[in-house]
């Protein structure tokens, strides 16, 4: 199968890493990966911020990019990000009265998925130790991101996927539906109210013992990691790609003041 | 103040006024209360409680997302036919003896129903707990009129004693505790025993003793109503305390306010919004009193029946073409008890007597977004879309916020003359986020961030209105490239794995 993939915007600037990982996880499972290289961002910061026209030609772009046949499905490494390509880009066309836009935004909506879902749902993935090689020997706890849980209805895939990794302790999060308090612009709007959310998630990540909070959007989890480091505290986030892509061989290295079980830092 | 007045929608929406308004920006009312240890901790445990229990019994049903597409859908019929169905609950209304009286806004109304009590003579009334009127102010107008009403909820009662202003819609005093409740007993009630203590068997009694008297000598009543049926000209109350029963049927003169949004089509209808309400409210799989009454039945309950039909903002919510079915709200107050930023701040910082989500879209909604402290409302929000899961009519509440969002950033584009910080960062991100080259020459700076992160690896303080986020978080340092150098530069594409060796020859790329 050729799969686009849909780095967007903050995994390409700040987390290549997760990029690379869901690369190197399709590439395993002997699909051809191609990069669109005219993308850049789905548009959703612009788009919950108000910002409309601004948006367009945001929208316009990532649309240029990935309407063509060069490929069968787009992949991201993010819930909301997908879950903006799905939902709001042909709101955006329409809201700014362009029909051809909303018609071929329809069109690329259609064909992109959740990283979990074109894992679980099209590639049939159910057990990653045996089918991809993953190997995570860590306690991790996972937090499921609101748009890939309530737009999207991921459910359990991404948890799942996690789970079975080889040599991998999931323990649960308490409230783990809650919304972490990022919400984009959000979180400078009201920093005061996004803060005490941000608090709440980082207390009970840490009340799990866990090493790693793991999740599928970059956003969230930047944003629970850059709560956690300013308390000081040990536990990192990681995106589940990288856990995923992380094998015996070649495991995934974790950045920050995030301490590993076994690790010499 | 005839009936009839009403035909159809007016050509210009009319939007509202009385206590739709915020008095202040959310950010800034959130602050303040944010600092009050006592109201989070009663927030969230109310919070928790209501809303565990509606899950429980809302699970219970097995076709509970039919009922809420029913629901959506009678409350969606309802507004497309709204000045059909008006004048034909009036006509049913009127046909069985009662009066009907428009009011266009609060003051319209408020003079209404003073005009109405002056008529008893009375100066004294008794109250149903009613969203209208408190949206329009009505007992702090009577006040000045001279007459003094009684709120008979419990919890409605408990804010009215403490001068305080209700918090939610369904459990007004939920940010005070029940030792909190005793200390207003025994401070404001006239007559209250001494040694009263905080079980909550011993405050209702306080409360009961204390109303029953005002029952039995009220001569006039004021309620709201949670449905006008139109095919029959019928009002609905739905309550668990029996209070509203009593003010509905012991005094001679009864004085409804009700939104024009609550009607329902017919009589039949009322089946599907008695499992939503209830069970999404309360958490109960029925309410312990619901009244229905129509018109004047000789002999029995009131003989002046009337009812002030209120617009004060819902037509210009029902104008607008995006926001409308935000009028298909019931009042349940679901949205709330899930909403986290609701359960951290409360209802006092939203301003308007409708808070949590439901609040920041139907407030600005109401009142124009041009409203100054209503247009941060939409904002106040996380966009999680917990509400829009809850909400009994299928309301979506997220999709209406960001339409709000819109709306306002257009209503500021035409009169501001300096740009502000946010529209300056959007108008870059714009530049940078509509060509891939434009984002690969910015990425090309990455290492000037990690450069400035330093050997902490953190970025510990941002500038300007970014400077929110730096307040309690950390930003990681930048990777030395980005995705699309490395694609560009080093991928080379790797062997399939061979399934169940654990091993692969994937390039990881560079490690921090």
């Amino acid at each position: 199968m050729k799969i686009a993939l849909f780095a967007t915007c903050i995994v390409d600037a700040m987390y290549p890493r997760t990029a690379q990982a869901t690369v190197s996880l399709l590439e395993r499972l002997g699909h051809e990966v191609v990069f669109p290289a005219g993308q850049a961002c789905c548009g959703q910061m612009h788009v919950n911020s108000g910002y409309f026209k601004e948006a367009h030609a945001v929208v316009a772009n990532h649309v240029e990019a990935f309407d063509t046949d060069d490929y069968d499905v787009a992949v991201a490494p993010s819930g909301s990000c997908v879950a903006s390509v799905k939902h709001q880009h042909e709101m955006v066309a329409r809201r700014c009265g362009d029909a051809g836009l909303e018609a071929r935004a329809a069109k690329v909506g259609a064909k992109t998925y959740e990283l979990s879902q074109l894992l679980t749902d099209v590639l049939g993935i159910t057990n990653a130790a045996e089918q991809l090689g993953s190997y995570f020997p860590h306690k991790v706890t996972y937090h499921p991101s609101c748009h890939g849980m309530r737009l999207l209805r991921l459910e359990d895939r991404q948890l799942n996927l996690l789970a079975s990794v080889g040599g991998i302790q999931m323990v649960e999060l308490p409230q783990a539906d809650q919304c972490c308090g990022f919400g984009g612009t959000f979180s400078m709007k009201n920093a005061d109210v996004s803060s005490a959310m941000n608090a709440d998630k980082a207390a009970n990540i840490c009340g799990t013992g866990a090493e790693l909070c793991s999740g599928g959007d970059a956003s969230c989890l930047l944003h629970i990691g850059g709560g956690l480091s300013r308390q000081g505290s040990e536990v990192g986030t990681l995106h589940f790609a990288e856990i995923l892509a992380s094998t015996f061989a070649n495991p995934v290295t974790v950045t920050g003041d995030v301490k590993l079980a076994g690790s010499k830092r | 103040m005839s009936s009839n007045t009403f035909l159809g929608m007016p050509s210009l929406p009319v939007f509202g006024h009385g206590n739709l308004n915020a008095t202040e920006p959310f950010p800034k009312a959130a602050h303040r209360e944010l600092g009050n240890e006592q109201l989070r901790a009663n927030l969230g445990h109310a919070t928790h409680t209501i809303r565990d229990k509606r899950l429980k019994v809302v699970a219970e049903l097995p076709d509970w997302e039919q009922m809420r597409d029913a629901g959506s859908a009678i409350k969606n019929a309802t507004m497309a036919n709204l000045p059909a169905l008006l004048d034909q609950f009036e006509a049913n209304f009127t046909a069985r003896g009662g009066i009907i009286h428009w009011a266009r806004d609060a003051q319209e109304a408020n003079e209404i129903v003073t005009a109405l009590i002056r008529e008893t003579g009375e100066t004294e009334v008794v109250k149903v707990k009613s969203m209208a009127t408190q949206e329009i102010g009505l007992n702090e107008y009577l006040e000045e009129q001279g007459i003094a009403a009684f709120e008979t909820d419990l919890a409605e009662l408990i804010v009215q004693l403490d001068h305080d202003k209700p918090s939610h819609i369904l459990v007004p005093a939920i940010h005070k505790n029940r030792s909190q409740v005793r200390e207003i007993f025994l401070r404001e009630m006239p007559v209250v025993d001494p040694n009263l203590t905080d079980e909550p068997a011993r405050l209702a009694e306080a409360a009961r003793t204390h109303l029953r008297k005002k029952f039995l000598s009220a001569k006039v009543a004021v309620s709201g109503a949670n449905f006008g049926l139109a095919d029959t000209g019928t009002l609905t109350v739905v309550e668990s305390e029996g209070n509203g029963r009593m003010c509905l049927t012991l005094p001679e003169t009864l004085i409804t306010v009700m939104g024009i949004e609550k009607l329902l089509p017919t009589w039949q209808d009322l089946e599907v919004f008695m499992q939503l309400l209830p069970r999404s409210s309360t958490g109960e799989r029925m309410n312990p009193y619901t009244s229905l009454w129509t018109g004047v039945t000789p002999g029995d309950g009131p003989q002046n029946v009337h009812l002030v039909m209120l617009d004060n903002g819902r037509t210009a919510a029902l104008a607008d073409e995006y926001g409308r079915t935000a009028l298909n709200c019931i009042r349940c107050s679901a949205c709330m008890n899930v909403c986290p930023v609701y359960e951290r701040t409360g209802g006092h910082a939203y301003g308007s007597t409708y808070p949590g989500p439901i609040g920041a879209i139907l407030s600005p909604l109401m009142t124009g977004i041009k409203s100054e402290e209503n247009s941060s409302l939409p904002y106040a929000s996380s966009l999680c879309g917990a509400c829009f899961d809850a909400c009994p009519v299928k309301i979506n509440i997220p999709e209406i916020l960001v339409h709000l969002r819109g709306e306002d950033v257009d209503s500021k584009r035409s009169k501001v003359k300096i740009p502000t910080q946010m529209d300056l960062m959007m108008k870059g991100a714009e530049w940078a986020f509509s060509k891939g080259s434009h984002l690969g020459l910015l990425e090309k700076g990455l290492p000037l961030g990690k450069l400035a992160a330093g050997r902490a690896k953190v970025i510990k303080r941002l500038p300007g209105i970014a400077g929110g986020w730096t307040q309690s978080r950390d930003i990681p340092a930048p990777p030395s490239q980005s995705f699309r150098q490395w694609w560009d530069k080093d991928h080379q594409p790797s062997a399939a794995v061979v399934p169940g060796t654990g091993t692969s020859n994937s390039s990881e790329g560079e490690q921090a």
